[in-house]
């Protein structure tokens, strides 16, 4: 049994130039311990993905479909019912710890309150746990710093802060919302490793959400590809890496600039991508794909499993004519 | 924070002492003495009353001592115009007016102005929503002057629930109106600042970090949400102090309170300089001194101002 | 008054700084203003009421002057609006007719309101930008003259000045700018601030640009946005601040007359059943107040690509 089943999860949102479709059609499904990567580029629909399995999608936003974590269906559920499961069963850090972590508030408040709401811990034991919490991600000092105001820690001791904060109360999943992206590059590498040994050590399962395939390889088990609200593959990330099977992969993976490669110019998808305004007929890519064929423009594909282990690719083009 | 508030002080004092040098240059600068009028008096006795008040000595001398006066006994001097009055006489009758209903109007601008906002926000795009803003968009076109003659008409021509004046120590049924009157327009102006800047935080990252974290919506709101909403509402306070304290000239004219105002307009119209330089001194203070309160408010809310 | 508008303003420079669609910034504010159906129709209603106060006196029976002395004393019965008396709007107790005086505050109002903010948006842009585009100490120093002048009552100020220099519409109007133009010069030097940082003010110094060319043609079309909006915010704010002073009787001198000072006259006789003396000097106020805030929000809305 999975840990997480997401099933035709479609996000729409509703705007006064008309209604927005963000998400269409997402089915995936995760493992208890396993790190599954969604990569996308800006506007894919990933971060809505996983927002509207938490319940936190704007005002405007309606999510529709299944998500099953631990065989309960989560999806629209009661802000009363969702507060059982969120941080306590799937904690989420964001992007940008700078402005997610209230400027207002003492670190120590924010994470103390975390447990004395799911656990019904006194202030001083909780900001004890708290104080533990950050030494496991590696807070130098954790015992003053906590005393501390977000703006006075650096960029990635803040994710670091934010990080501890959603592991206080050990949950079975977390996601990680592009956790590296607003990071300098030295340490977007250190707290991908936490990330992993935190997997490690807790046995979490971890949505990493990214658009950097840098940060994928080497950091996850298996790798969704969306592009405009849809899913467009998803393998094991070796086979991602290794063999891509989807046009679209392809072209991602080749504009990856490699050392080894001596090209003047860096390699592009042509083309920008598509305005979630339309209506979603045919495969989102095909205007910029290069295989495109007549039956690209007029009916979604769907996404099917190769016969291979867990490979699914959504392509009406046979991966032998890619070649 | 013991730094911050030696800056603040220090940028205080030197405003303070800017308003009586100014005040006072006006003062001199204006065509014809205090003492000049229709039936020119005698040089000698016009002599006699200038030393008298020390009016023969040199501008920046006199100065020196008047601002001494003002520093350390807070002595504003001697009227023009009422002879046997000081304008200390003059302020203690008329401040104690002003500092009721003025109090009053503050506490009625914030008291409602900021649960309208916060109701606002939260209720977006509902009826409660739609009827803030209408208030806010109304009360900005009726500043109170008008707002008083409009109370009149309504409540005691028509209605003649209230009298239409006067002060009779302050009982209730003489403080309705004024009230109202006075606070009307910026009990507005905090309910949209409120309202524009709460929207604002249940936008922000944080909210979201919060909500993630499974609080439920009543804790978010307390812990989170309500205390930096209102970081645009304290730096109106200043501003709105110096609104209120103005609007009262109106109230004292209208409601005949007998408060500040209106011994100041008087002393405009009779070119009594040494009250309406009093009153604009002591004015001025009490404002410097509010916007330092209403800076430190700030500092002590937002962490980020704590060098 | 004036200062009320401030922290929308300061989330519209904000907001503006971040500007830049590809298409002409200009062309595409003004179709969403069109858009804006509450601002183009206060525009249209303040222009109803401009042309009045240039044509309306051709219909005038009474000059604003003359006294229709049938009315003098008995004014709540005499003097009420009636179309055959020539009395549109009725009559003051002194026997002058409210339409012609209604005419004459109206010009005089717009009149200080649009040449104090002018006055205020003059001053308030050199400053801000000097400000703003030296930076360093002189900014500073600058900036701290603007934030102890802000923490002065200015109405108080404002009246020792007019009774100290004469009680004069130049006098008014002058003083009422040159104390508004506070709030300008920190949006202006803002505004400045940002832009001098920007990518593309950089991008043109890198292919040697000069300096006057930069400020033409990328600082000053960027300041031009919200130096609008506040303009228009500026005006409603000193037509208010006219009205106080011309209300405690210390402004616009008789025969001359403006709205708050007519709001005033109508105020005094309230209790003599002559509500019109009020209500037609007030109605014209309260509207043309209310036209000049949603024109500057629709402005707002306009300029400011964010917030679509």
């Amino acid at each position: 049994m999975s840990l997480l089943e997401v099933n035709n999860l479609q996000v729409q949102f509703e705007t006064t130039d008309g209604i927005v479709s963000a998400v269409n059609n997402v089915s995936f499904s995760l493992e208890e311990g396993k790190i599954l990567a969604i990569v996308g580029e800006s506007g894919s629909g990933k971060s809505q993905t996983v927002f509207a399995m938490m319940g936190l999608l704007d005002q405007n936003g309606h999510a529709t479909g299944s998500v099953k974590f631990e065989d309960q269906e989560i999806l629209n559920l009661s802000i009363s019912e969702l507060n059982l499961i969120r941080s306590e069963k799937i904690a989420i850090i964001f992007q940008d710890p700078m402005t997610s972590l209230n400027p207002y508030m003492k670190v120590s408040a924010q994470m103390a309150e975390v447990l004395i709401h799911h656990k019904g811990l006194s202030k001083t034991d909780a900001i004890k746990q708290s104080i533990s919490m950050l030494d496991a991600v590696q807070i130098p000092d954790a015992r003053n710093l906590i005393r501390m105001y977000p703006h006075e820690f650096s960029g990635g001791m803040r994710q670091r802060v934010m990080i501890a904060m959603s592991l206080l109360c050990h949950p079975k999943l977390l996601i990680a919302d592009e956790p590296t992206t607003a990071l300098d590059v030295t340490v977007q590498a250190q707290i991908m490793h936490l990330l992993s040994d935190i997997q490690k050590e807790f046995g979490t399962s971890i949505i990493l959400i990214t658009h950097d395939l840098g940060v994928v390889a080497g950091n996850s088990d298996e790798t969704l590809v969306m592009y405009g609200g849809q899913v467009m593959e998803i393998a094991t990330t070796e086979l991602i890496y290794a063999s891509p099977t989807h046009p679209y992969t392809q072209g991602l993976m080749s504009a990856v600039p490699r050392l080894d490669d001596n090209a003047v110019k860096l390699k592009t998808i042509q083309g920008n991508p598509p305005d979630a305004m339309l209506d979603p007929v045919g495969c989102p890519f095909s205007p910029r794909c290069k295989f495109s064929k007549d039956i690209c423009s007029t009916h979604t594909p769907e996404l099917l499993e190769t016969g291979e282990n867990k490979h699914f690719r959504a392509c009406h083009v046979a991966f032998k004519e890619l070649l | 924070m013991f730094n911050y508030i030696i800056k603040r002080i220090g940028i205080a004092i030197p405003t303070l002492l800017i308003l009586i040098v100014v005040t006072f240059y006006l003062m001199h600068a204006a065509p014809g003495g205090p003492f000049t009028s229709e039936r020119p008096l005698p040089a000698q006795v016009l002599a006699n009353i200038e030393a008298k008040y020390g009016l023969d000595q040199p501008v920046w001398r006199q100065m020196i001592n008047y601002s001494w006066g003002v520093v350390t006994e807070f002595d504003f001097g001697p009227s023009y115009k009422y002879h046997d009055r000081t304008v200390n006489e003059i302020i203690a009758q008329g401040f104690p007016i002003t500092l009721k209903y003025g109090f009053w109007s503050f506490i009625v601008a914030i008291g409602v102005g900021i649960p309208l906002g916060a109701i606002a926000a939260i209720r977006k795009n509902t009826w409660i929503d739609y009827f803030a803003v209408g208030v806010s968009i109304g009360a900005q076109v009726l500043p109170n002057f008008v707002m008083a003659p409009l109370l009149i008409i309504v409540f005691t021509l028509w209605l003649g629930w209230l009298p239409g004046g006067g002060w009779h120590g302050g009982d209730w049924e003489y403080l309705v109106m004024p009230v109202i009157a006075l606070s009307t327009s910026y009990m507005a102006s905090i309910a949209r600042i409120t309202r524009s800047s709460m929207l604002e935080v249940l936008n922000a990252n944080y909210i979201r970090t919060a909500r993630a974290k499974g609080l439920p919506t009543k804790t978010i709101f307390f812990r989170h949400v309500f205390k930096p909403s209102l970081l645009p509402v304290i730096s109106y306070l200043g501003p709105a102090f110096v609104g209120l304290i103005t609007g009262s000239v109106v109230i004292d004219m209208i409601f005949s309170t007998g408060g500040m105002g209106y011994f100041f307009v008087n002393a405009a119209f009779n070119r009594d300089y040494a009250v309406m330089m009093g009153i604009t001194i002591l004015v001025g203070s009490l404002t410097i001194l509010f916007s330092l309160i209403a800076d430190l408010l700030y500092a002590w809310v937002d962490p980020k101002i704590r060098y | 008054m004036i200062v009320a508008n401030k922290n929308k303003i300061k989330d519209m420079a904000e907001n503006l700084s971040d500007s830049g669609p590809g298409r002409s910034l200009w062309k595409d504010a003004r179709m969403r203003f069109m858009q804006n159906k509450a601002a183009t129709l206060s525009l249209f209603v303040l222009l109803v009421i401009v042309a009045f106060s240039f044509i309306g006196s051709h219909f005038a029976v009474w000059s604003y002057e003359r006294i229709d002395w049938n009315a003098v004393g008995s004014a709540a019965k005499v003097g009420m609006p009636s179309i055959e008396t020539g009395h549109y709007f009725g009559t003051d107790d002194l026997g002058r007719d409210i339409y012609s005086r209604v005419i004459q505050g109206t010009q005089i109002s717009l009149m200080v309101g649009i040449l104090g903010a002018t006055v205020a948006v003059v001053v308030g842009t050199l400053y801000g930008a000097t400000s703003g585009y030296l930076g360093g100490r002189t900014d500073q120093i600058m900036m701290r003259i603007v934030d102890i002048l802000m923490s002065i009552p200015y109405m108080f100020v404002l009246i020792l000045l007019l009774v100290v220099f004469g009680r004069s519409i130049i006098m008014l109007f002058v003083g009422i700018g040159l104390l508004s133009w506070l709030d300008m010069s920190r949006i202006v030097r803002g505004q400045t601030l940002n832009l001098k940082n920007k990518e593309f003010i950089e991008a043109a110094q890198a292919i040697g640009v000069s300096d006057y060319k930069i400020i033409m043609r990328h600082i000053v079309p960027n300041l031009l946005g919200i130096v609008a909006v506040y303009a228009t915010l500026l005006v409603p704010g000193i037509i208010l601040a006219e009205s106080f002073i011309s209300f405690l009787g210390l402004g616009v001198q008789e025969p001359l007359t403006s709205w708050g000072a007519l709001i005033k006259e109508g105020s005094n006789t309230i209790m003599y059943d002559t509500e019109w003396q009020l209500l037609f000097p007030l109605a014209f106020f309260v509207v043309s107040l209310f036209c000049f805030y949603f024109i500057g929000d629709g402005l707002r809305d306009a300029l400011d690509p964010k917030g679509r």
